[in-house]
């Protein structure tokens, strides 16, 4: 696919790659890949988990070199990079997981190491010095938060924020973000995407990595595709759209959303259903829902609106503070999350590493961890029992591993929330809370995973779906309920799901609905 | 057996070869008698201490808690003519009961180990002086319990019964740490206990009851160690007993993050330890040294181990790196 550039089709490209290739042993990371970065330019960068995108970003950084192929910075080529080439030629990497000192505060975060210091022996800080230096980055990242501010204390995107100002305060000439917005609510990511307009405007280059392809089509001029080590193909601006970069990063079609409109289910009788709760994070608003057999309930909101919090009490994580809970009906009292697990309340956690899986385990051991006397005979664990149990598992879902007896920990995001989802598959479930299911998982294994949860809704249980992914609530969910500071704001029906709506109701304001009398409680 | 138990294993072997082959007395019936002997209540201890590190836990307060369940002990029966079968349970529920303790301001107050087993350490020591007005607890001259000093200080067949003791125990713990539902959990929770929770495990509960196991054992062992020892001055007795145990734990592969660690590990820990308590009077270093020797032999003894992990790795990875150069130029 060949495309003509019509941004800057004069300037020379600060960064191209040619014929780049490397392997690791026994796999090809990366082939025959060339490409092209002009200054002021934003490249949107896709492609599946595995297909390149971290050696590319390796080879940048200096981190590791190609096997052959030249990387040409600014004029000068190289073989490959080295750390300090990559950092001295004005490249800034903005990573997922942000290298930020929480304990620290703004400026000292975008100055570490390189702090502005005092005449005199003891080498003290200049804070009046540093606070000057930082303040004009700051104002360039349109932040809205002051240079004194601790770094616990900003959300995820204004610590995002906090890295681009770093990457701006090295005199940044490329500044790469590997997955910014994955973990970002929408408002947020509305003010990412204005920052990423504001460095181009700058002249900055800038690589912007992401799995929401919405957002690439929002920002990018260009989109290269990667697909296992290569270049799939290079969109030029008109030509750049959902469907296209779809079919380029997977190679075929993919109908990962579902259209709305198929014959509308019959709502099943309530499962769960929660009466003026209050969480300790918002102990002045009483929420309540009401999750059906058979539906998946979409909850979208900002981070920080209280859905993970609503999540955590329905799962007898945190403290219930007031309210009820009624199970088919029954009141129900969950104290712990044993509680919950016992009463087939199930939750897919928003942190997979931390709260999901257990590395350090087998997927076996992971799968048979909440239904452990089950898989034992007088309290002696029946390592039988739990293989057979796992293997009939890794079979249904799909989970790609060597083996059960495999460590979760060396597997794909993809394939380590699978097994979470099979750990409760095992199980007997009335109730699913999925927290952010697909939160950095590639296309691939999304669409799986909605295919489970539709499965499960199908099979008659009620699935509770968190997300902050506009795409996926609004295709996988059959009603929207949104949060907005602590409280739903509004449940949304098929007929009324829309990006604008969702977001309305998410900043508090009325929804457009086409009946009058809609979901609006 | 994991490989680095049977490198213990080698290393307990090798130092033994060493010590007999410089004074054969290693290997005499008494010396061997003695020194199981000494295992067996060392090893008692061990087995509770790990149940406790498993969970990432520690508990410091085992030394003092030895001092005051023994002064008890001997007390009880010595002195306010208890019968010893109740005493004995007795000091096991006692010893449960300050476990629970534990447990509960661990879990429920949310106290780091440390401290609570700390300030424990403290206590114990101090109330167990006070109880005695900082004299000494022991027998009346004359006083007698042959089925008791049978069972604790007496031997069947030339092997002390406290080491035929350590072997059940062993056995039984063994079971439900590699074995059981329960096992499992510690492991996890010791891994990683939000996950585990996120799990629908009662965290609490299993982590309390890991100290209820170490506060029982530690009770047992306490009992042998008065048995033993027949006269008990709190001040001392049973002082820095918390570190052996430790120690003992990381020489057989525990971590003390958690979630690491076998049993056969931390018996061997046990048995290399006071080998090398035997070996310093043996050998005729001066017993002044013996700290030193045991302090000097567990650092060396963990830095091989993480020293030798540290090789594998970069051999695996330059294995790896030739493949990669060999392979290049095919194609």
């Amino acid at each position: 696919m060949i495309s003509i550039d019509t941004t800057h089709p004069n300037t020379a490209p600060f960064l191209s790659l040619e014929a780049v290739r490397k392997t690791y042993p026994g796999v090809v990371a990366l082939d025959r890949f060339s490409m092209e970065v002009r200054p002021g330019e934003v490249i949107g960068l896709v492609g599946e988990n595995g297909a390149g995108k971290s050696t590319l970003m390796k080879i940048l950084g200096g981190v590791t070199r190609p096997d052959s192929g030249t990387v040409t910075v600014d004029g000068a080529a190289h073989d490959g990079l080295i750390v300090e080439q990559s950092i001295g030629s004005g490249i800034a990497f903005v990573h997922q997981e942000l290298n930020l000192f929480e304990n620290l505060d703004v400026a000292a975060n975008i100055f570490f190491g390189r702090e502005p210091l005092r005449a005199g022996p003891l080498k003290l800080v200049d804070r009046a010095k540093l606070r000057e230096m930082v303040a004009p980055l700051l104002k360039r990242v349109g932040a809205n938060f002051s240079a004194d501010a601790p770094v616990a204390s900003l959300s995820l995107a204004q610590q995002q924020m906090v890295e681009i100002a770093k990457a701006l305060s090295i005199k940044a000439r490329l500044v790469i973000l590997d997955e910014p917005t994955s973990s970002l609510p929408i408002a947020e990511t509305e003010k990412l995407l204005d920052v990423i307009k504001g460095l181009k405007a700058e002249g900055i280059s800038v690589i912007f990595i992401s799995h929401r392809l919405h957002e690439i089509e929002r920002v990018a001029d260009r989109v290269v595709v990667l697909r296992d080590g290569t270049l799939a193909g290079t969109l030029a601006k008109h030509q750049i759209n959902h469907d296209e970069m779809v079919r380029l990063m997977i190679g075929r079609m993919l109908k990962e959303r579902e259209k709305a409109g198929e014959a509308a289910r019959a709502p099943g009788s309530v499962a769960l259903s929660a009466h003026a709760i209050r969480t300790s994070t918002y102990p002045d608003r009483p929420v309540s829902l009401e999750l059906r057999r058979g539906e998946i309930l979409g909850l979208a909101g900002l981070v920080g609106s209280g859905r993970t919090e609503l999540a955590r009490v329905l799962f007898g994580i945190d403290e219930r503070l007031a309210g009820n809970v009624t199970l088919d009906g029954k009141p129900l009292d969950v104290g712990s999350a044993a509680d919950a697990v016992a009463n087939g309340i199930f939750l897919v956690p928003e942190d997979r590493k931390l709260t999901g899986i257990l590395l350090d385990l087998s997927i076996a051991q992971n799968i048979s961890l909440p239904n452990l006397p089950a898989h034992a005979r007088r309290s002696l664990v029946s390592t039988g029992a739990e293989l057979a149990t796992a293997e009939k598992q890794k079979k249904n879902l799909g989970i790609k591993a060597p083996s059960v007896l495999t460590r979760t920990g060396t597997l794909s995001g993809g394939n380590q929330q699978k097994v979470v989802l099979a750990k409760w598959l095992a199980m007997d479930p009335k109730v699913m809370i999925l927290d952010e299911p697909t939160r950095g998982i590639d296309i691939g294994a999304k669409a799986e995973i909605y295919g489970l949860m539709r499965a499960l809704a199908d099979a008659g249980v009620a699935v509770l779906m968190i997300s902050s992914d506009m795409e996926e609530v609004i295709g996988v969910s059959d009603r929207i309920a949104v949060m907005h500071e602590g409280q739903i704001s509004g449940i949304l029906d098929r007929q009324d799901f829309s990006q604008e709506n969702v977001l309305l109701l998410a900043v508090g304001k009325k929804p457009k609905l086409l009946q009058a009398a809609g979901g609006v409680e | 057996m994991s490989k680095k138990d049977l490198g213990l294993l080698i290393l307990i072997l090798v130092v033994g070869a060493v010590v007999t082959a410089i004074n054969p007395r290693f290997l005499s019936t008494i010396n061997l008698a003695n020194t199981s002997n000494l295992v067996a209540l060392f090893g008692i201890l061990s087995i509770g201490q790990a149940f406790v590190i498993i969970t990432g836990g520690i508990e410091l307060s085992v030394g003092s808690l030895i001092a005051l369940l023994g002064t008890l002990f001997i007390d009880f029966i010595a002195v306010r003519e208890v019968n010893w079968p109740l005493a004995f349970v007795l000091i096991l529920v006692l010893g449960a009961i300050i476990g629970f303790v534990h447990g509960w301001l661990i879990t429920r107050l949310k106290l780091q180990p440390f401290v609570v087993t700390l300030c424990g350490l403290l206590i114990y020591r101090g109330v167990a002086r006070f109880y005695t007005a900082d004299g000494t607890a022991g027998f009346a001259f004359g006083q007698n319990f042959p089925d008791l000093e049978f069972l604790t200080a007496g031997r069947s067949g030339g092997v002390p019964n406290s080491f035929i003791a350590l072997i059940v125990i062993s056995i039984v713990m063994w079971v439900v740490l590699h074995r059981s539902v329960f096992g499992r959990y510690l492991y996890a929770i010791g891994k990683n206990e939000e996950a585990a929770k996120y799990s629908g495990i009662r965290t609490d509960r299993v982590v309390t009851s890991a100290y209820v196991i170490c506060g029982v054992l530690t009770a047992l062992s306490a009992i042998y160690f008065a048995m033993y020892t027949r006269s008990i001055s709190p001040a001392s007795h049973g002082q820095f007993y918390e570190l052996y145990a430790i120690a003992a734990a990381v020489l057989g592969g525990f971590s003390l993050r958690g979630g690491e660690g076998s049993l056969v590990g931390v018996i061997l820990g046990t048995v290399l330890l006071q080998e090398l308590q035997n070996l310093v009077n043996l050998l005729g270093i001066p017993s002044s040294l013996n700290f030193a020797v045991m302090g000097g032999v567990i650092l060396i003894g963990v830095l091989v181990d993480q020293q030798w992990g540290v090789f594998r790795a970069r051999r695996r990875m330059m294995e790896a790196t030739r493949q990669n150069v060999a392979g290049a130029p095919a194609e």
